[in-house]
């Protein structure tokens, strides 16, 4: 006879935890059920001392435990004693496999066969996954384990590490600087693992640092080493540990196989939820990290919430007086209630949503009353924010030279969505033309929203092509005239290097680029020959259409590009009605020839922009190049660097590639789409109109972006303390010298653990420093030169 | 795009020198002290010192000014720029100011410093203006850091090979890992080669054995040759670059120590004249 119980909470994080204590304080019976032996298993992996920040600090904390910045034994211990405390009903070890049922009645099977009823179920199982686990006899002796926090932390041992996945190989790889390390691999290669990884363990192989055993499957594991099947028969590795890397099953294949949907395949989509945070199976919720809340007050408060929602309390949600002060700049002293209905009765692209889609939406968001004449972001900005019109009217200014231009958008519409979708400059500023009501929402929240709504998604897209041709190809004809060319237009991806056409086929299409960028390149000397660079933006493909000639080069993604395929007859036709579209491309046609002929004279300046960008130039902003024919390899760019950002330097001079006498040093590129941003918890990197992506001071510290990053040019850092000016230095020789390291009693505070928080530092583009960035001005030589890649390309391209 | 520190601006700094020597040569000539012939005691004498000794606390500035960072002002490019061609006009004004007298005094000590100081300066000028690229070409993409990790694994390989081929190959091996030094004092550093290198004596000896190898050895004898030559060439590069790197930093230790004795000197040659005159 199987437990019975009200609520079964499923996974013990802050946001299971926080529930767990509310139903033990409110004596609803419940369990909480973890399939570890100890509670917050993502916490309790955290490295030792590591700090837990408490954002956003804004946000009130609802919960029965208590929750503040402190270090991961703290916040564990606390965590620990005052569950105790309230006496919750948990149960360890306990994996869910299945549920079953209905609200009212639910059955959990547990992975050791038992079963529990339950008339609501909790989720709160965040979304770090199930680690696997070897699956075979012996898989829980103490020296197997399934993750490596400090690889340093083992020496003079014999380790076996299961899986040749990235993290299997990244992990063999630290641990053979001190212990002798084998590697088993299922296969007879290795297979889908980053480059740079292949390169390094086929090396390592190749230098026998580490064994690799193919082709390997594993038996079960004894008292003194691992059984291994392979093709030749079995064989006993005798070895002191073993880490088992065989990654972890999804916890969204779960949470689908009990029948709750998600709106689409992308892997940021999140389950559509009430208000109270229920699926839309009845009687199971979902919280925390699986329902878009990665912050753990925010999945405190949930878990507290969520209980007194199923006891059919009313609450008024914890960020309400956040609302309230968003909105207090709204004319009118209305309810938070009444302005949410307003909103959401005023802009058709957010009628689709949740409320509690919506006021996460607009938790995030920063409500705006310009007056008429207020300028809402200017033309060549950096930002990247979407804006949704409640109220009022603004006009987008679409001629710079010519003021009078200007297409209107009133209540209910939206703008900004091109700088979201290139991640390049506003294409156009925009004024409000009366009083107005405004949301801006920053990239993330929208990206968000779009992954997981499926009607913003499509109203987005339909009207992203309209503008877009409106903008860069016919400037100033009605979208009605462009109807039948607008029909034709498909969205089509492409990989990095992947050709959109090639040089000498038909030509029957235009491919305006709505992301990434394309290289173009011709065959010389019967070899594939950059000539130059074209960025989002930007339309290739008009030549052949109007020459009616074959394909005059070969165009190839340089980043992963998306692009506006656009039929050649309706185009045609396009310009033979309009005489400015049609000069204007002319024009460009032109130019694009003389550029042909230019480039076939200058085989040298092709090489250049080809090796730029293999450096993923391509889809850079502002990159740090250094000229080696003039750098004398002082390093005061670096030390310049580590002085105005608190002691680390966030570029390597020396590091990164050199094509002739062009040097491309480790440093942050500005990225159009940054990696970095993809996965910040706080939402801490951010891109300011000059165009710098930098960290805020809600960095938690967590290595997303370092590990994001493909570029490396993120560190984590602790701050140092101040240190001696220079004249003490130079005088008296106090303190470290200008960007020498420092530690010791100049480094970071060591009265806290682990030295102070590290947090992400990267390149800010020196936004605060006067005078621009400080590598480049401290440059006693000037080889050093920071450049908007497009530009450069243009000036390579027309002789340097 | 890039350029140098010596058509920086279309030149400015060298009009601005120009312009500062075109007018002390001019009053120069024609001037006419009331006594004997021109020196440091007329007004002009007093004029030219005076723009000397400021032109020499401005120079010596640029050692501060590069290491303070993120203070906005003219970028280190500018003052280096105008601190190349203005130390060079100090040559014609400070040699004016002596009207061309010269004895053993502390006046003339400071006016030697100052010219050792220059000339020291001539020369980082010129290593700054040809090393760079020398140095680029010569490393062919990798870093000294890069270059020694290859080095250092191309010992490895040298090790393994050699143990098949007998105990007098292992020795000559083991000690060429172990004794085969990159840099060293100055005069090394600067020579960018070692005479005694234990790697090239090792290849030497190795390739004399080869040439008595049995049969059975010849693979191994013509790997580890392989691998010695690689190593040989790698380890010419990394010295040529320490050679660079040495060239690039030398002059320094002469220009800023001397600048501090010629800082020094002025303050005796100024406070001899005015107190003792």
């Amino acid at each position: 006879m199987p437990d019975s119980v009200k609520i079964a909470i499923v996974g013990s994080g802050p946001a299971g935890l926080s529930a767990a204590g509310r139903a033990a304080a409110t004596g609803v019976s419940h369990v909480l059920l973890e399939q570890r032996d100890h509670l917050s298993d993502t916490i309790y992996k955290y490295q030792k001392g590591k700090l837990v920040m408490a954002t956003p600090d804004v946000l009130p904390l609802r919960s029965d435990l208590s929750f503040q910045i402190g270090i991961r034994e703290e916040v564990l211990g606390t965590w620990g004693t005052q569950i105790t405390g309230l006496k919750a009903n948990i149960r360890f070890n306990s994996e869910v496999t299945a549920i079953k049922g209905e609200k009212g009645n639910f059955e959990l099977t547990l992975s050791d066969g038992s079963a529990i009823n339950a008339e609501y179920v909790v989720f709160a199982i965040g979304l770090q996954g199930n680690i696997r686990l070897l699956g075979v006899p012996g898989q829980d002796r103490e020296w197997v384990q399934y993750q490596l926090n400090d690889p340093d932390e083992y020496s003079d041992e014999t380790i076996v590490v299961v899986g040749a996945g990235d993290a299997g190989i990244e992990n063999a790889l630290a641990l053979t600087k001190q212990n002798s390390v084998i590697i088993l691999n299922r296969g007879s290669e290795f297979v889908r693992i980053k480059q740079g990884n292949l390169t390094a363990i086929t090396t390592a192989i190749e230098k026998n640092q580490i064994d690799c055993i193919y082709s390997a499957e594993t038996a079960r594991v004894d008292d003194d080493g691992i059984v291994v099947k392979t093709p030749q028969g079995e064989t006993k590795v005798k070895c002191d540990r073993i880490i088992a890397r065989l990654g972890a099953s999804p916890p969204r294949k779960f949470v689908e196989a009990c029948g709750i949907k998600f709106p689409n395949a992308d892997p940021s989509s999140l389950p559509e939820l009430s208000a109270q945070y229920e699926s839309n199976v009845p009687g199971l919720y979902v919280i925390g990290a699986l329902a878009g809340y990665p912050l753990i007050k925010q999945a405190m408060n949930q878990g507290y919430e969520v209980i007194e929602y199923i006891q059919g309390k009313q609450l008024k949600p914890a960020d309400e007086p956040l609302l309230e002060q968003k909105f207090a700049k709204i004319p009118g002293n209305r309810s938070v209630l009444e302005i949410l209905a307003l909103i959401q009765g005023s802009v058709p692209l957010l009628s689709g949503l949740t409320t509690l889609q919506l006021r996460e939406f607009l938790l995030d968001s920063n409500v705006h009353v310009p007056r008429g004449g207020d300028v809402i972001f200017e033309r060549n900005d950096y930002t990247n924010s979407f804006y949704s019109i409640v109220d009022g009217e603004v006009n987008i200014l679409i001629d710079p030279e010519d003021e009078t231009k200007v297409i209107s958008l009133g209540k209910g519409a939206f703008f900004g969505e091109m700088g979201l979708l290139s991640g390049r400059r506003r294409t156009a500023t925009v004024m409000a033309s009366m009083p107005s009501l405004l949301i801006e929402t920053p990239r993330r929240s929208m990206i968000k929203l779009i992954n997981s709504v499926e009607s913003v998604k499509r109203v987005m897209d339909e009207a992203a092509v309209g503008r877009q041709i409106q903008t860069y190809i016919a400037p100033g004809i009605p979208l009605s005239d462009l109807q039948e060319l607008i029909q034709t237009v498909k969205v089509e991806k492409f990989g990095q290097g992947e050709v959109l056409f090639r040089e000498g086929e038909a030509g029957d299409c235009l491919y305006l680029i709505q992301r990434g960028s394309v290289t173009v390149s011709r065959e010389v000397g019967g070899k594939e020959a950059v000539i130059s660079y074209v960025a989002a933006g930007n339309y290739v493909g008009e030549m052949a259409l109007i020459s009616k000639a074959p394909r005059s080069a070969t165009i190839r993604a340089a980043v992963a590009v998306e692009a506006l395929r656009l039929d050649g007859g309706p185009f045609q036709a396009l310009m033979a009605r309009n005489e400015a579209v049609r000069r204007t491309i002319e024009a460009r046609y032109r130019g694009r020839m003389l550029q042909n002929i230019e480039s076939t004279e200058q085989p040298e300046a092709g090489g250049i922009i080809q090796f730029l960008i293999e450096q993923g130039l391509g889809e850079a902003t502002d990159v740090l190049l250094i000229d080696e024919a003039l750098c004398v390899r002082c390093d005061n760019c670096e030390k310049a660097c580590a002085e105005t950002h608190q002691g680390t330097s966030r570029l390597n001079r020396e590091a990164g590639p050199t094509y002739q006498t062009i040097h491309v040093p480790t440093s942050c590129r500005h990225c159009e789409h940054p990696h970095c941003m993809v996965d910040c918890p706080p939402d801490a990197l951010r891109r300011n109109a000059n165009g710098e992506v930098y960290i805020t001071d809600s960095c938690i510290g967590c290595g997303n972006c370092e590990r994001n990053c493909p570029y490396g040019v993120i560190h984590m850092a602790a701050k140092p303390r101040k240190k001696p000016g220079l004249l003490q230095w130079l005088l008296f020789g106090r303190g470290p010298g200008p960007g020498q390291a420092v530690s010791g009693k100049w480094g970071p505070d060591s009265k806290k653990e682990d030295g102070g928080p590290k947090k992400a530092v990267k390149c800010d583009m020196c936004k605060d420093v006067t005078g621009g960035p400080a590598c480049v001005r401290a440059c006693p030589t000037g080889a050093a030169l920071r450049v908007e890649p497009s530009e450069f390309f243009k000036v390579v391209s027309s002789g340097l | 795009m890039h350029q140098s520190i010596l058509v920086f601006r279309n030149f400015r700094y060298l009009k601005w020198a120009a312009s500062v020597i075109a007018a002390a040569v001019v009053l120069y000539v024609f001037h006419s002290p009331e006594y004997g012939l021109p020196n440091g005691g007329t007004w002009l004498g007093y004029v030219l010192g005076t723009i000397g000794a400021v032109l020499i606390l401005w120079l010596m500035w640029f050692g501060i000014r590069k290491r303070r960072y993120g203070t906005g002002g003219a970028p280190v490019e500018d003052w280096l720029s105008a601190h190349v061609y203005l130390g060079l006009a100090l040559i014609v004004i400070a040699t004016l100011h002596t009207g061309f007298q010269f004895g053993l005094n502390v006046h003339t000590l400071a006016y030697g410093l100052m010219m050792i100081v220059i000339v020291s300066g001539i020369l980082g000028l010129m290593a700054y203006i040809r090393v760079p690229e020398l140095m680029t070409n010569n490393r062919r993409g990798m870093t000294l850091t890069q270059m020694m990790h290859e080095i250092s694994d191309l010992d490895t390989a040298c090790r393994e090979t050699a143990l098949s081929l007998g105990d007098e190959i292992n020795q000559i091996v083991l000690k060429a890992a172990r004794d085969t030094r990159i840099g060293g004092n100055v005069l090394r550093q600067l020579s960018g080669n070692d005479p005694n290198c234990a790697t090239r004596q090792a290849n030497q000896a190795v390739r004399h054995l080869a040439d008595h190898a049995p049969q059975v050895q010849a693979e191994g004898f013509r790997s580890l040759l392989g691998l010695l030559a690689r190593k040989e060439e790698l380890l010419a590069r990394a010295r040529r670059d320490v050679r660079f790197k040495a060239f690039l930093d030398i002059w320094l230790f002469v220009h800023v120590p001397l600048s501090f004795a010629l800082l020094a000197a002025l303050m005796a040659h100024i406070a001899s004249v005015f107190l003792y005159w």
